[in-house]
């Protein structure tokens, strides 16, 4: 019997005035993962288009597959340096038990992958299950299906948490990113914020000590390892180099920071993916780029003998912290970003001046890719109000 | 000039007077079901904003403040505990005249601002612009500068939430929440945006 019949000898119980009628949503949601949907639009006039919405969130999912991989060697590579340097011959906590076998040489590629999915699959597991408890929950009683926007939203939130994260913390904060980010307004596409980043805010303020700092970004206790952004935060362009990191390293991503962030190499292949199936828009990437340039040349050109970070220059904010992750990956979110054309560009170079601006004058805050994109979504709504007014104006004038 | 720019940036979005300090609530909520009234609303209480910190200003410091009566001969009074009840009366005053010089010459803008206008008396944030003044001892220029500066921040505040309300109109909010409730959230949320502002230091 295949999976299909099995299905399909399920689904009578499911529908309507079936014993477990309440429980479609879970229903649902197994049979539109494995096959695709029946229903086809209706109607006279409808785009029609192979690439639903379910593909659509299931390509961002694939489009991270290297960030995954990255964030898995990276993790185990930075945390076998760091045991390597402090002299650790095994780690303390459940995972030295595995890690006996593979042994913690930073120079062993197979460790190094063992290591980091060990810190990965943990809290990607957490984000999965709570946050899967919460979306099927709202579907149930709320009777809306359960959507694959869930997916990517849980996938994107393990890639920007820090490797030594309290589970615990994982599991609030994509309680907080699905709930109040999304759910109460209804669920997938009715949100106005990136839900991860939701739940990476709200962490980030009520557990400043577990989200930034020097001590979070690699995984093993009581070793201190600030980014390549945070040392630049104190002393510019020369406390990078300073620390041995060269721009073609920061590239490929072999620098602590948030699990999935550090790899630009792996989110440009990503990029290159999500662009060629169309399904994030080249006008907000291009935005928060040229904005991003924009300011930072500005910032060099003013030049500032107090703050080291005016001199730092464009291509090295391009590869530090979470640019290039939140670029690809969070700002081109379809729902809570610019739904008019010339709105995205105008909503991508907002994120890429914030960024720069929270970067170089905030000193409260290293990193500002975060709420620099939260901050653009509120404002989204805004632009397209302001273009579609303008565009009705023009068209007025034209048909005097 | 350099610190009266940064002045004017701080009041925007550092302390903004919706987002950071929460003030001008009733308003706020109320009126931003729209983008087109919202703004309206906004640049009313921009105007009020900028007449109002001045004006409580001059009044401050030339007759309230400890020993402001010396330039006609009076020392060692101190009358800052009226400052509140002058404050509020000026806010009430400057409206009313507002709105009839309106009314007579610019009857558009008049119509335009409607019933708006009254309603800016009771504004805290107009209120709270004032005696931030008073509290941080600006001096003339720089009373003009915040005035204008927590104008617009409380405007762009507004016009921000109305966009997003007109987002959420397409929404599917649970029964409990819809209306004030989810409001509030959203409110809650965008002063989660507004806080990569906080910390810079001007």
């Amino acid at each position: 019997m295949s999976a299909r019949d099995f299905l399909d000898k399920l689904e009578p119980h499911f529908t309507k005035g079936g014993r477990f009628e309440k429980y479609y949503g879970l229903y649902e949601m197994v049979d539109t993962f494995i096959y695709t949907p029946a229903d086809v639009t209706r109607g006279k006039t409808h785009v029609r288009d192979g690439n639903d919405l379910k593909r659509t969130m299931t390509f961002v999912v694939i489009a991270t597959f290297f960030c995954i991989l990255m964030a898995m060697y990276n993790s185990g590579y930075q945390a076998n340096l760091a045991m390597q340097a402090m002299g650790l011959e095994k780690a303390d906590s459940w995972r030295g038990i595995i890690m006996s076998v593979f042994g913690y040489n930073p120079m062993n590629p197979v460790s190094n992958f063992v290591h980091g999915a060990l810190f990965f699959l943990p809290i990607y597991i957490v984000t999965l299950a709570v946050g899967g408890i919460w979306e099927v929950l709202f579907a149930t009683v709320r009777g809306h299906e359960v959507n694959e926007g869930f997916l990517v939203s849980s996938m994107l939130y393990t890639l920007i948490l820090p490797p030594d994260i309290p589970l615990w913390q994982v599991a609030l904060g994509i309680s907080f990113g699905i709930v109040i980010g999304k759910e109460v307004f209804g669920g997938t596409g009715k949100n106005f914020l990136n839900p991860a980043l939701t739940g990476r805010a709200f962490l980030f303020f009520a557990y400043p000590a577990s989200m930034s700092g020097d001590s979070v970004w690699v995984g093993v206790d009581g070793y201190t390892m600030a980014t390549p952004l945070g040392l630049a935060a104190q002393g510019g362009m020369d406390a990078v180099t300073e620390a041995g990191y060269s721009w073609f390293q920061s590239f490929l991503g072999f620098m602590p920071g948030s699990i999935g962030e550090t790899s630009t190499l792996a989110i440009m292949i990503g990029a290159a993916f999500l662009l060629y199936t169309r399904i994030a828009s080249y006008r907000i990437m291009a935005g928060v780029l040229l904005g991003m340039i924009a300011t930072t040349v500005l910032f060099n050109v003013i030049g500032s003998d107090t703050n080291p970070m005016f001199d730092f220059p464009w291509y090295w904010h391009l590869t530090v912290g979470g640019f290039a992750f939140g670029m690809v990956y969070m700002a081109t979110d379809p729902v809570s970003a610019a739904m008019t054309n010339t709105g995205r560009w105008v909503f991508g170079a907002l994120i890429g001046v914030m960024v720069v601006l929270v970067r170089v004058v905030n000193p409260a805050f290293p990193e500002g890719m975060m709420l620099s994109i939260l901050f653009a979504n509120m404002f989204a709504p805004v632009i397209d109000y302001v273009v579609v007014q303008a565009n009705i104006k023009r068209r007025m004038k034209r048909n005097v | 000039m350099e610190a009266y720019i940064s002045l004017f940036i701080k009041a925007v979005f550092v302390e903004n007077l919706a987002l950071a300090f929460f003030l001008g609530m009733c308003t706020f909520l109320a009126v931003s079901k729209k983008i087109s009234t919202a703004i309206g609303l906004g640049i009313a209480v921009m105007v009020v904003q900028t007449i109002t910190v001045p004006v409580n200003n001059v009044i401050y410091h030339t007759l309230l403040k400890e020993d402001a009566l010396s330039w006609m001969g009076i020392t060692g009074v101190d009358l800052s505990f009226l400052s509140l009840l002058s404050c509020i009366g000026m806010i009430a005053a400057l409206v009313q005249i507002l709105e009839m010089v309106l009314d007579k010459y610019f009857p558009a803008l008049f119509h335009a601002l409607g019933v708006f206008l009254p309603l800016i008396t009771v504004n805290c944030a107009i209120l709270g612009g004032s005696l931030f003044m008073i509290e941080r001892d600006y001096d003339f220029t720089e009373s003009v500068i915040y005035g204008v500066g927590s104008g617009f921040g409380w405007a762009l505040a507004i016009t921000v939430m109305a966009g997003v309300r007109e987002k959420l109109k397409y929404s599917d909010i649970p029964a409990g929440l819809q209306g004030l409730g989810i409001t509030f959230i959203s409110a809650g949320l965008m002063s989660l945006g507004f806080m990569a502002f906080s910390g810079i230091q001007l």
